[in-house]
């Protein structure tokens, strides 16, 4: 744990990260800028577990687990949000949330 | 010492992470959640957790990153202006956020954490062990599961990406 750090302001800063992804996530009106505010928001969790796991059950590992879980998952949803993206770019031309109303082709 | 770093990793990490999601310029945004990955990976390092913070910087910093600059290359000019929303919508937003801020701190600062006063360190030998142990506790289940949900995204993300040029031509051929 660090020095002179309680959990109490740990946790103050991921809330704010948390909540600043959200607002990007709902103000964003582009795809990648929406992938990117996901990104911030797991990022925020990631530390949530990483930091109670620390401070409160120093002798066990679960949270760490937890997280290289979540961090794998998320490189995967990023992998394939990607890919989806420029498929679309390639049919419609534009990744703007607005022009992508149709599903299938 | 380490309580200067903590506060300056925070501030860093809280300023660009409101310029990332603020900024008009897409690559510019993608740098600064560069800057936000990496002070994440510190915080990783003050608590003495050195594998996580190693995978933070691998796998965020190296490798998502490079995706998402490679996907914003690939679809945007690089000058190209984002168009941001209505300002009455900014401000709902924000305000919903403050108050939803304001609700999660109130509970957190209620809630009593026993914590534990420790300086146990961490090494990589122990996360292997428990990610590879198949008695109670192990999660040897989940990481084999894990890998085969990459192995399946990753052909998934590379058939999707390819779209339908790959089959039309399969088509034909055969």
């Amino acid at each position: 744990m660090i020095a002179g750090i309680s959990i109490y302001e740990i946790l103050t800063v991921t809330s704010i990260l948390f909540f600043i992804g959200v607002y990007g996530f709902i103000t964003r009106k582009n795809l990648i800028s929406i992938l990117m505010s996901v990104e911030l928001i797991l990022n925020a969790s990631i530390i949530n577990f990483v930091v109670i796991n620390k401070y409160l059950y120093p002798d066990m590992l679960q949270g760490v687990f937890f997280s290289i879980f979540i961090i794998a998952v998320a490189a995967a949803e990023t992998a394939l949000a990607i890919s989806i993206i420029i498929n679309l770019y390639r049919q419609i031309a534009s990744v703007e949330v607005k022009d992508t109303e149709i599903m299938k082709y | 010492m380490e309580q200067i770093i903590f506060y300056i990793l925070a501030l860093i990490m809280i300023v660009f992470a409101i310029a990332s999601v603020t900024s008009k310029k897409m690559l510019r945004s993608v740098i600064y959640l560069l800057f936000v990955l990496c002070g994440i990976a510190g915080i990783y390092f003050l608590i003495d957790y050195n594998f996580l913070a190693a995978i933070q910087l691998t796998v965020y910093a190296g490798g998502i990153i490079v995706l998402i600059i490679f996907s914003v290359v690939l679809v945007h000019h690089i000058e190209m202006e984002l168009e941001l929303a209505k300002k009455s919508k900014q401000i709902l937003v924000g305000l919903a956020c403050l108050v939803g801020l304001g609700i999660f701190l109130t509970t957190i600062y209620a809630h009593p954490f026993n914590v534990v006063e420790n300086s146990v360190t961490t090494s990589t030998e122990d996360i292997g062990f428990g990610l590879l142990s198949y008695e109670t506790g192990g999660f040897i289940l989940p990481f084999e599961v894990i890998s085969v949900l990459l192995l399946a995204s990753m052909i998934g993300a590379i058939v999707i990406a390819k779209g339908k040029k790959l089959t039309d031509k399969n088509d034909t051929t055969l």
